[in-house]
């Protein structure tokens, strides 16, 4: 069977400045893959151009073993670093704007994961607090039928509560024919529920392994590794 | 279930060791059913896949058994549940032994904190 995610060789500039450098990856179904690297590094450069929505240098990005395009976009749930949503609009509003763009959008789930928070749906996204907007943005993510899923800081500047929401929600709602991709810079709080992980430095991928294994062979947790190997 | 995990030691070791102690004392019987793999990650709050690769684990220790189709099983065979059983209970005596031999206590006065303790 096809990778559900392959780059191959994928160099990215921004004028002169090289900001991923000669990245390789394949990315199989049914698995929860951390993205781990500090602030900067390029994880969300990466996370774009998976997207479609920056262009590298050189190098491809293949989805089911085909360019990036309108068909990968359509099996692609990004959720980016900021947010993206209208807040002007009610929770009602945004789940019809859902529904009209993403044929995949399950909106009987959505609407179920947002009556579990005691959300009401006529409430104005502009009205609601920082930590439910993000739970929202999450939820509307993953009532996506997709086969990838890529959260980009899913947890930046969100309360413990809010963070275990957020954790209990990927878990649920992840299937073994999908995988998710979690980037961030805080480890600790992510990586008990990740199969794999990949860390990421100044453009370059510096490790890829299984969590377990790297835990068992170098003895500590997946965030003591990282801090050891980047002295952060 | 209630599992606490430490992220300094692979999660499916940890979660072999923790089901093994809900197994040998009793918490799920022998011949009880297993819940499915999906359910006990939830609810363990761990990935799909750890959780299968503990399973796999414990199969391989015939602490549970898989019935083609029918889910997953605790085993019924005594004599192993009580094999376990002894190899903890040697395990936490040694390092309750060894805490105390520490502390400078003899064998006679552990002896006696122990029966002191179990009145």
């Amino acid at each position: 069977m096809m990778e559900l995610l392959e780059c191959i060789h994928i160099y990215k500039d921004y004028d002169k400045k090289q900001v991923l450098k000669d990245i390789n990856l394949k990315i199989p179904r049914g698995k929860i893959i951390g993205l781990l690297g500090k602030n900067g590094m390029g994880k969300t450069t990466l996370i774009k151009l998976i997207n479609d929505l920056l262009t590298p240098t050189s190098g491809e990005v293949l989805v089911n073993g085909k360019n990036v395009g309108i068909e990968s976009k359509r099996i692609i749930s990004y959720l980016p670093e900021r947010t993206y949503l209208d807040k002007s609009m009610t929770v009602k509003q945004t789940l019809k704007y859902f529904t009209d763009f993403y044929d995949n959008f399950d909106i009987e789930k959505a609407k179920r994961l947002i009556k579990d928070l005691d959300l009401e749906i006529d409430t104005k996204i502009s009205k609601m607090s920082k930590g439910m907007q993000e739970k929202l943005q999450l939820i509307l993510v993953m009532s996506r039928n997709a086969e990838l899923y890529i959260l980009d800081e899913p947890l930046g500047g969100v309360d413990p509560a809010t963070r275990d929401y957020i954790l209990d929600t990927i878990l649920n709602n992840f299937n073994e024919d999908a995988s998710v991709i979690i980037s961030t810079h805080l480890i600790s709080d992510i990586e008990r529920i990740l199969d794999e992980v990949i860390f990421i430095d100044k453009g370059k991928i510096i490790l890829s392994s299984n969590a377990d294994k790297l835990r068992e062979k170098e003895n500590g947790s997946i965030d003591e590794i990282f801090r050891r190997m980047f002295k952060c | 279930m209630n599992f606490v995990f430490d992220n300094d030691r692979p999660i499916y070791i940890q979660l072999v060791e923790q089901l093994e102690i809900y197994i040998i004392s009793g918490k799920i019987q022998p011949g009880d059913k297993l819940p499915s793999v999906r359910d006990l990650a939830l609810k363990t709050k761990v990935n799909p896949n750890t959780m299968q690769k503990a399973l796999s684990e414990l199969e391989d220790l015939k602490l549970i058994y898989t019935e083609r189709t029918n889910g997953k099983y605790v085993t019924t065979d005594n004599k192993l549940l009580n094999k376990f059983k002894s190899k903890y209970a040697k395990e936490k005596t040694k390092k309750y032994i060894n805490e105390m031999k520490e502390l400078n206590f003899t064998k006679e006065e552990i002896i006696e904190f122990l029966k002191e303790e179990d009145k």
